[in-house]
């Protein structure tokens, strides 16, 4: 089946910036969490993904990683670790989610765990700069072709920030375009938050080979 | 993604100007392709890059890999350097060290020589570029003298480009830099911890190195070996390297603690390679402390190197088993990401640029004392299969995130976000 639209490939690169606002203590922290821009979670929590293309470290949000290794909090990064930002589809309710754990966490503790012999952390945001890659395809087989070549930002872009774009939304290309719910029901069982962008890519390799026939 | 690794690309390309191709030896061919995609989002744009020096120092360095690989993009690229006398470069130097946290002090004189220096360079230099890019505090005040629009405005966008680690600066040095840096329309800071309270936007890009450098291309193993014999580093045991300059915040002496504490289990040659300390009595203070601790064992190596020995700390990357960088305050500390490169496993001090290159336990180890460096090298050299993996790891983040192709694709990007 071929496609009357067909679906184009853009890669994607982050432009860092940093927001001026640093947090010493876990308290500290919470405010910030409470007040930065919407753009600051999203950075610290989806957009980690695109910075780990091939490496999955300890704790797979920058929160996590801070509090169990700046503050050597471990209770509190294992906590902030549970929190899987591809559950919610409102970066509101996120932040709403790092802050109950965060407050209840506080409850628990005597005294507030602090930076002393770590760093801060430090507020940032990025600008997600599209570039397209030219490669545009009207079959799953191309499709399949495309997703192998590109790079690992495509996969980011695609699979995780479908929701910036309603036509770079790969999954509802496939249904609608494809009329293919085989492939787009494997598809959405992959979890984004427990593999990289290169475990991601061969996942979802192995559904368009699954549908295509060319499992090994 | 893991890439087959150029064969001695450096050799290749030595004897002419390199080329974006040549990094498809490195890097993946769609990471290149991304770079040319973007740069067309700016190509025919005007971008100028102002410092201090065409030679010497890692700005030069870095603007001269930079700027014919900027050309090849599409993007035109000019270097310029400010010209001043001796009593200009010493103020700067004092700037320099001042934004890094030294007490120095600042006569109404010098503050003049600056000014009148960033005035006559503004009427000289040819500042009319979309994008202007000045480096480090030398040149920052030419801001206040390019010459405007007739409604006021600049016809380009002014980037402050800051390479030092300016996380705990001398207020008063601080106050005087940021009434310029102010009137920029960005600035970039090394790491978050550098940057400032500034009404302008702060964007991080972390410094990179260049895989096909003389300090960083493949070397053979005949190359390896036949470097070690000169240096006189025999290759029989495992070897501990830690490469950087003898100052105390390198924390050397704590690396020969560390040593000794491993010795006593294990048999290791430990190599301290420096460069040589005759215009720095602090550092020829404490090269001698560090001969001191030696105390004549031969296994230590204390290794005084000129600036330009890139083969040699190339060949001892390569040689060693373990690479240490303890320092106990750094700035960026880009030997870390040399040796991760080398595909080695690095342990590093807690402090400054170390830490978001170290990946705790995936591609090396974070430690604070010397028990804690020994104990490390310990379980790597009795545990090599996790000493290897680890390397593996190491060099493929280097790939990812500290090759001089992501950090032009972040200049890029930045041109691309600055002029929309």
């Amino acid at each position: 089946m071929t496609a009357a639209r067909p679906f184009e490939f853009v890669e994607c690169l982050e432009l860092r910036e940093m927001l001026g606002r640093t947090a010493w203590d876990e308290r500290e922290l919470l405010a910030g969490i409470e007040d930065v821009p919407a753009g600051s979670i999203a950075y610290h929590t989806r957009s980690y993904f695109l910075r780990s293309r091939y490496l999955a470290a300890p704790y797979p949000n920058d929160f996590a990683t801070w509090a169990a290794i700046q503050i050597r909090d471990r209770v509190l990064g294992e906590r902030l670790t549970v929190v899987d930002p591809f559950d919610f589809s409102d970066i509101e309710q996120l932040r709403a989610e790092l802050v109950t754990i965060i407050d209840h966490h506080l409850t628990t503790v005597q005294t507030v765990p602090r930076a002393d012999y770590g760093e801060p952390f430090h507020f940032m945001r990025s600008v997600l700069i599209e570039v397209p890659t030219g490669i545009s395809v009207t079959t799953l087989r191309a499709f399949r072709d495309g997703l192998e070549r590109v790079d690992t930002s495509a996969i980011y872009y695609h699979f995780y920030e479908s929701h910036r774009r309603p036509e770079a939304d790969p999954l509802a290309w496939l249904q609608t375009e494809l009329g293919r719910d085989d492939v787009v029901t494997q598809m959405r069982r992959l979890n984004p938050y427990v593999t990289s962008l290169a475990g991601m890519r061969a996942q979802l390799l192995t559904a368009c080979d699954t549908a295509l026939g060319d499992a090994p | 993604m893991r890439m087959p690794d150029g064969q001695a690309a450096g050799q290749r390309v030595a004897d002419r100007p390199v080329r974006l191709d040549d990094y498809r030896a490195v890097v993946p061919a769609s990471t290149l392709d991304l770079l040319r995609r973007l740069a067309d989002r700016v190509r025919g744009r005007s971008l100028v890059h102002i410092n201090s020096t065409r030679v010497g120092g890692g700005v030069a360095e870095l603007l001269q890999r930079y700027v014919p690989l900027l050309e090849e993009l599409g993007v035109t690229t000019r270097w310029d350097v400010v010209r001043g006398t001796e009593e200009f470069f010493r103020v700067t130097k004092s700037f320099h060290n001042a934004l890094q946290g030294q007490s120095q002090s600042f006569t109404d004189a010098m503050l003049r020589t600056y000014l009148e220096t960033n005035q006559e360079n503004a009427r000289r230099l040819n500042l009319d570029a979309d994008v202007v890019l000045i480096h480090d505090p030398q040149p920052a005040a030419l801001i206040a003298s390019a010459n405007p629009k007739a409604d006021g405005t600049r016809r380009g966008r002014w980037v402050w480009r800051c390479h030092i680690d300016a996380s705990r600066p001398q207020r008063r040095a601080w106050t005087f830099l940021q009434q310029f840096v102010t009137q920029y329309d960005a600035a970039i800071f090394s790491l978050p911890k550098f940057a400032q309270r500034l009404p302008i936007p702060q964007y991080l890009i972390y410094p990179s190195i260049d895989p096909l450098s003389e300090k960083n291309r493949d070397l053979t193993p005949e190359e390896i070996s036949a470097t070690l014999q000169r240096l006189g580093v025999p290759q029989d045991k495992p070897i501990l390297l830690q490469v950087s300059r003898f100052d105390h915040f390198k924390d050397p002496l704590g690396v020969i603690t560390a040593y000794r504490l491993l010795k006593k289990h294990d048999d290791c040659r430990l190599v301290l390679a420096g460069g040589s300390a005759e215009d720095d009595p602090e550092g020829a203070q404490v090269l001698a402390e560090v001969l001191t601790a030696r105390n004549d064992d031969p296994d230590i190596h204390v290794l005084v190197l000129p600036p330009t020995a890139h083969r040699e700390i190339n060949a001892l990357q390569r040689a060693a088993t373990v690479i240490i960088q303890k320092s106990t305050r750094e700035g960026f500390g880009l030997t870390v990401a040399e040796g991760m490169w080398k595909g080695k496993p690095v342990i590093g001090g807690f402090a400054g640029g170390i830490t978001v290159q170290i990946i705790w336990g995936v591609t090396g180890y974070t430690v604070n004392s010397a028990e804690g460096c020994a104990f490390r090298i310990r379980r790597l050299l009795h545990n090599p299969d996790e000493a290897a993996q680890m390397g593996r790891n190491a060099r493929e983040y280097v790939r990812e995130q500290f090759l001089i192709t992501r950090d032009l694709a972040e200049h890029l990007a930045l041109m691309v976000t600055l002029l929309r």
